[in-house]
């Protein structure tokens, strides 16, 4: 750590090193805690490991973000929850994944889908072959008929845009109605834990905000929703609870709240204060042997 | 006139049964993206069955148990062989298609030999007159079935979730997954389908006129390719524009032999492939092939 920021007290909450701080795997598991629990996981890719020791919790009901530069191994977490890890030849050699107390590592994606926890994916991702209805339709494949039904009156009360466009290729819709097809074909599974993978990526900031204001809705409904994304003053703002990823590891964890006003946060993912020197931010996995032991804040 | 008639009939009668074929690769590539070159040889398998069955228990119940077993051999062909080929690309898989296909094809032609079989269908030699055109009842059959057999894929692509599990992981399999698509379910429906398709079109391809199955099926078979080819890979209605675009071809072509002499003999055999360059030159995608739709 530089600075002050790896002081105690320096700039928000108190910060201990890893090895005195509590393993979150050691906590005794609460009903808060019976949402998504990752414990010790450790995936690779071929010989590349692209994550390492990474503890996380969701409580059900509850946002939480993931923040990260490129390369940090954000979306490999969310692929080992979501099961698509092998889609890239990657797979999880450590470590555990539980959902509503059920170990879900390992599972393929549509058993994963059927057990409660949907991925909106990178980049949406539509099918842009297909018309925004059959999209929709596409996301309750795991589900019973009159669910279905439930789920699309929920969708377009939350985006009353794709009923206007419902017969429209949805390659041919803009990013922002794009990202909310994907947002909305994945609630169409009603999912209990929504996974997001970078939802305001390429938007501009008043779609990225419409994005928010949608995640938070969602929320409020009930799904616990856990969030990867770059635009860290907006995820802060939304997660009561955020993790930091660099290379592959957790390097910081705490109240959302606590992390924003924390020095090194600001300077490094808010872009406030002075420029960090001495070490680079965002490098990939590559500068792996420059990096410092990480820290962590406990809660 | 009433030759030329008479040939259009025929022409679109045996094109119905090349669209059934092209709407088994169409089927196969809809949901994985693979080309499936192992289609000559289901075709064969379903055909051998019901000519080996049909005098034990009777047409209709060897056409059920041809069509049955086309099905499990496309089926274990995706379970045991494709589903395992860990290859990246599926340019790759089309050829493990067509090594399949080479053992599948050996084996079968081995136990046919010299012989030609027949189907034991019902319509025999029948031939159907509407005015001066004269069909055989065989093959007003083959075009029946073979539309009512379309229509309901088309139906069934574009309405049931079936359809839209298959269009989906076709466009992109992880999405498809994310969505709880089961991959391999669909891989093996679309490859058992694909069978049964290709035992129905053995049968319409081995009866009257044609003397019955024989070593040669296999390449009357392969003739559904360009058809489904030019109509457009991914498209139902592509298998069906392409079928009968090259069945009148070839029908009209052979018909016309004579006439056309200066082309050189065989010409009609070459025509359907002719036409799908010609066609595929001026749209890469085929008739009814999708384009990425690109915003702009």
């Amino acid at each position: 750590m530089s600075g002050d920021a790896g002081r105690p007290g320096a700039g928000g909450p108190e910060i201990e090193s890893p090895e005195t701080a509590v393993p979150e795997a050691a906590k005794p598991a609460t009903p808060e805690t019976e949402g998504l629990e990752i414990r010790g996981l450790e995936v690779r890719y071929g010989p590349v490991r692209a994550l390492r020791g990474v503890d996380l919790t969701v409580p059900r009901g509850a946002v939480a973000a993931v923040l990260g530069a490129n390369g940090a191994g954000k979306t490999t977490l969310l692929r080992a929850v979501s099961g698509t890890l092998r889609f890239h030849r990657g797979a999880i050699t450590a470590g555990t994944i539980t959902f509503g107390g059920a170990r879900v590592d390992g599972a393929p994606a549509a058993e994963v889908v059927r057990r409660g926890v949907v991925q909106v994916p990178e980049g949406r991702r539509v099918f842009a072959r297909m018309t925004v209805a059959e999209n929709l339709r596409a996301g309750a494949l795991a589900v019973p008929g009159r669910r279905a039904a439930a789920a699309r009156e929920r969708v377009l009360e939350l985006f009353p845009v794709l009923a206007e466009r419902a017969h429209q290729r949805a390659g041919l819709l803009s990013g922002g109605e794009q990202q909310m097809l994907a947002i909305g074909r994945a609630l169409m599974a009603g999912p209990s834990l929504l996974l997001l993978d970078e939802p305001t990526l390429g938007l501009a900031p008043m779609m990225a905000a419409r994005i928010a204001d949608t995640v938070r809705r969602i929320n409020a409904q009930g799904t616990s929703v856990l969030l990867v994304e770059q635009n860290a003053a907006m995820a802060l703002a939304l997660a009561e609870r955020a993790y930091v990823l660099e290379v592959g590891e957790l390097a910081l964890s705490g109240p959302a709240a606590e992390l924003a006003a924390s020095d090194e946060v600001r300077r490094r993912y808010l872009g406030v204060g002075a420029p960090d020197t001495d070490r680079p931010v965002g490098t990939g996995l590559e500068e792996r042997a420059e990096r410092t032991r990480p820290a962590r804040w406990t809660a | 006139m009433a030759v030329f008639l008479e040939l259009l009939v025929n022409g679109i009668s045996v094109g119905a049964v090349y669209a059934l074929i092209a709407l088994g690769f169409v089927v196969i590539f809809k949901a994985t993206e693979v080309v499936n070159f192992t289609h000559a040889s289901l075709l064969l398998a379903g055909g051998y069955v019901i000519a080996r069955l049909h005098p034990l228990v009777g047409f209709w119940a060897a056409l059920a148990a041809g069509i049955a077993a086309a099905a499990l051999v496309g089926a274990l062909v995706e379970f045991l062989i494709l589903r395992r080929a860990h290859v990246g690309s599926r340019g790759v898989l089309a050829i493990v298609t067509i090594g399949v296909d080479i053992l599948l094809t050996t084996e079968l032609t081995r136990q046919i030999g010299t012989e030609v079989l027949a189907l034991g269908d019902p319509w025999g030699d029948r031939v159907l007159r509407l005015g001066p055109v004269t069909v055989a009842e065989t093959r007003v059959v083959a075009l029946a079935v073979a539309a009512a057999l379309i229509a309901a894929f088309l139906l069934a692509f574009k309405f049931t979730g079936w359809g839209v599990a298959m269009r989906a992981t076709a466009e992109d399999a992880e999405t498809a997954a994310l969505m709880g698509v089961r991959l391999g379910r669909v891989s093996l429906g679309a490859w058992a389908v694909a069978g049964a398709l290709a035992a129905v079109a053995a049968l319409f391809l081995c009866v009257f006129p044609t003397p019955g199955l024989d070593r040669g099926t296999t390449a009357a078979a392969m003739k559904a390719f360009p058809a489904a080819i030019l109509g457009g890979l991914d498209s139902t209605t592509g298998a069906l524009a392409g079928g009968l675009i090259v069945g009148v071809t070839e029908t009209l072509i052979s018909g016309y032999q004579s006439e056309l002499a200066f082309l050189g003999r065989g010409i009609g055999d070459a025509a359907p492939f002719l036409v799908m360059i010609v066609i595929l030159l001026l749209r890469p995608s085929g008739l009814f092939g999708t384009k990425e739709p690109v915003r702009v």
